[in-house]
């Protein structure tokens, strides 16, 4: 019985240590190296057959200059700072549109949810990739928006938005839409309409009870929903290069130029690393939150 | 010799199998080589090939440095090859499987040395010059009949550049490729490693930037063929397949192309073998074939770049051959620089200060 208990928690651990831990360690460890022209491009690499000795080598060789490197120059902060932005901006305006959307399939019959929450999945069948592209086609000077606005004649210069940080929030908000949908859709659907009946029974408004009720009852889903959007956007990279400009500044761009131009993986690798830490920060506020909502509804 | 920002390796695959077990992977630029001459492979040794495709040096780079990328052919650049020989990313070729290697270009093997002494390793697929692609008559419009479009002054001086703003001006997104032309602009050493004497590039790159429309290393083909734009720093053969567009879609625009006086890049796209190929006899077969004079004037005759084959020149289409463009004259051939590797330190510098150029950041 303790077997098959410890076999049972095992295996979410050894999961969390082959795919989770085992790669951080690998970059960690990249992220301490030297460059050098090689296959890797990195040294020191640990040779076993030195034994004790190769082992004492291998550790002295290892140093946080990549690190004290990232702070020499202020392209890095910048970088994180504006991703960092851009990723908050997209999150609470995806919260805004994603929102009422999950209220209002919530709310409608039950005949018809199945039906429109496939339309909220339904993009997903086509690749995410495509789905970009297709954003150049409506954004650029010549593409359908611009198009449809001069020919109704409420502009009559297209506007610019491709290559701008406009499209890049457009993309991320569009991208990730469904992630802040489905979460609050899921806690609306579980909510006791006999709740909000009572509010109004006690003298609450409509509106009053939406806001302290709704708007209260759903907040796991708001946090869920913010973090599933939040997370991704902070390192995207497709998003940016396809339809952002040269003047759009995210850490996943850097990471790739780090990665490609410079060759250099220990300082590309320290990049990833110092992303990372930012993002645990909002993962463990969320698994905390999580926590506390479990031990609530115990 | 072409690099878009990210995303880029599209798939491109050629399938018209007999069914035979070997099979040989080439991992060449993209809109890099005539198709038919693929099917003519498959068909003549009755190997499957998949050719995939990449557009940026860098891309293809990574891969050679992380290993085991599967290839048993690549084509990287002379200045990216030289540093992946000394990576050991590459096998030694064995002459004696290559028996149309008489064919090659002793002028072009000369100068490929620099980066593989004694072609040991590659032998030259294409090369061509970094240049300026205008619209004549937009150009002539804007700066008169005496425009210098075939120097540097053009794209380099801010005046010019304020001008030509309005009808769209393209860069290649390739600092190993336009800082020396700004280095050659303001007469200093194109090729210097001297990271003071870089440095120098940043303030003329800096004045002008606000009046490129973009930095992409392969958009502009369509965007001169179609008028969108007015002038490119691009790749000579990208520039003139524009050209070929332009005057196909008969929309009355006329591209031109010009190596600039001051001095232009001389590059070599390469083929080499991977270290770990999995299937280097292949390889061999493939690069032989590529060298016969006729497989390799249908690619030149189709992708408008000079090739390192001496033999394929008699069957090269009239104006490619006679095009300076694609063949340069002995003159023009003198005036021409090329491009060694950066060391490491000196790469970052490059790369940080082309982040600094292009989003003043």
């Amino acid at each position: 019985m303790k077997l098959a208990r410890r076999l049972l928690i095992g295996v979410p651990f050894v999961w969390l240590l082959i795919l989770f831990l085992i790669p951080f360690l690998i970059v960690l460890k990249i992220a301490l190296s030297d460059y050098a022209i090689s296959i890797p491009p990195y040294t020191p690499t640990l040779d076993p057959a030195a034994g004790w000795d190769g082992f004492k080598e291998f550790f002295s060789q290892l140093d946080f200059e990549n690190f004290t490197f990232l702070t020499t120059d202020a392209l890095y902060w910048k970088a994180y700072l504006s991703s960092l932005k851009i990723a908050a901006i997209s999150t609470f305006i995806t919260l805004l549109i994603g929102f009422p959307i999950a209220y209002g399939i919530a709310n409608t019959p039950d005949e018809w949810r199945p039906s429109l929450l496939m339309l909220v999945i339904l993009p997903f069948w086509t690749s995410f990739l495509i789905r970009v592209y297709a954003w150049i086609g409506i954004l650029s000077n010549e593409g359908f928006l611009n198009q449809a606005l001069i020919w109704t004649g409420i502009i009559s210069e297209p506007l610019v938005i491709l290559n701008t940080n406009t499209a890049v929030y457009i993309g991320i908000v569009y991208t990730y839409l469904p992630f802040m949908i489905l979460p609050i859709y899921a806690t609306l659907e579980k909510l006791d309409a006999s709740l909000l009946e009572a509010a109004q029974d006690l003298g609450c408004s409509r509106t009053g009870a939406f806001w302290s009720v709704t708007l209260h009852l759903a907040k796991p889903g708001v946090i869920a929903g913010c973090f599933l959007v939040f997370i991704p956007a902070l390192g995207e990279f497709v998003i940016p290069s396809l339809l952002g400009g040269s003047r759009t500044l995210m850490i996943g761009k850097v990471l790739w130029e780090e990665f490609f131009s410079n060759r250099d993986w220990p300082v590309a690798s320290a990049v990833a690393i110092i992303l990372l830490l930012i993002l645990i920060t909002p993962i463990v506020l969320f698994q905390r939150n999580e926590q506390k909502q479990r031990e609530q509804t115990k | 010799m072409k690099k878009l920002t990210s995303l880029s390796i599209i798939a491109l695959m050629t399938t018209t199998s007999l069914a035979s077990s070997e099979e040989v992977r080439v991992y060449n630029w993209s809109d890099y080589i005539d198709e038919e001459l693929l099917e003519k492979f498959e068909a003549e040794t009755g190997i499957d090939l998949v050719y995939d495709v990449f557009d940026s040096n860098e891309v293809l780079e990574t891969k050679m440095l992380a290993g085991s990328s599967g290839y048993d052919i690549v084509v990287p650049t002379g200045d990216f090859l030289q540093r992946q020989i000394s990576a050991g990313a590459f096998q030694k070729l064995d002459q004696n499987k290559l028996t149309n290697a008489g064919n090659l270009w002793d002028l072009i093997k000369d100068r490929t040395a620099q980066y593989d002494p004694d072609n040991a390793y590659s032998i030259n697929y294409m090369w061509g010059t970094t240049g300026i692609g205008v619209n004549v008559q937009k150009v002539t419009e804007i700066l008169g009949d005496d425009a210098p479009i075939d120097s540097l002054d053009l794209i380099m001086n801010p005046e010019n550049m304020e001008k030509l703003a309005e009808c769209g001006v393209y860069f290649l997104d390739a600092p190993t490729e336009v800082i020396p032309a700004a280095l050659a602009y303001i007469g200093e050493q194109p090729n210097t490693q001297d990271v003071d004497v870089l440095k120098k590039a940043e303030p003329i790159l800096t004045a002008i930037a606000p009046h490129v429309k973009k930095y992409h290393s392969s958009e502009y083909i369509n965007a001169l063929a179609n008028g969108d734009i007015c002038v490119a720093f691009g790749w000579s053969g990208d520039v003139l397949q524009a050209r070929d567009r332009a005057a196909e879609a008969e929309n009355g625009v006329e591209i031109a192309y010009n190596a600039p006086t001051e001095g232009a890049l001389m590059w070599f796209d390469q083929m080499a073998i991977p270290a770990d190929a999995p299937n280097a006899e292949g390889a061999h077969k493939f690069l032989n074939f590529i060298m016969d004079a006729q497989n390799m004037a249908t690619a030149s005759n189709y992708v408008y770049y000079a090739n390192g084959n001496l033999a394929s020149q008699e069957f090269l289409l009239d104006d490619v051959i006679t095009d300076s463009a694609i063949y340069p004259s002995e003159k023009t051939l003198e005036n021409l620089y090329t491009a060694s590797p950066y060391e490491p330190k000196t790469q970052r510098v490059v790369t940080r200060m082309w982040t600094k150029i292009k989003s003043g950041t």
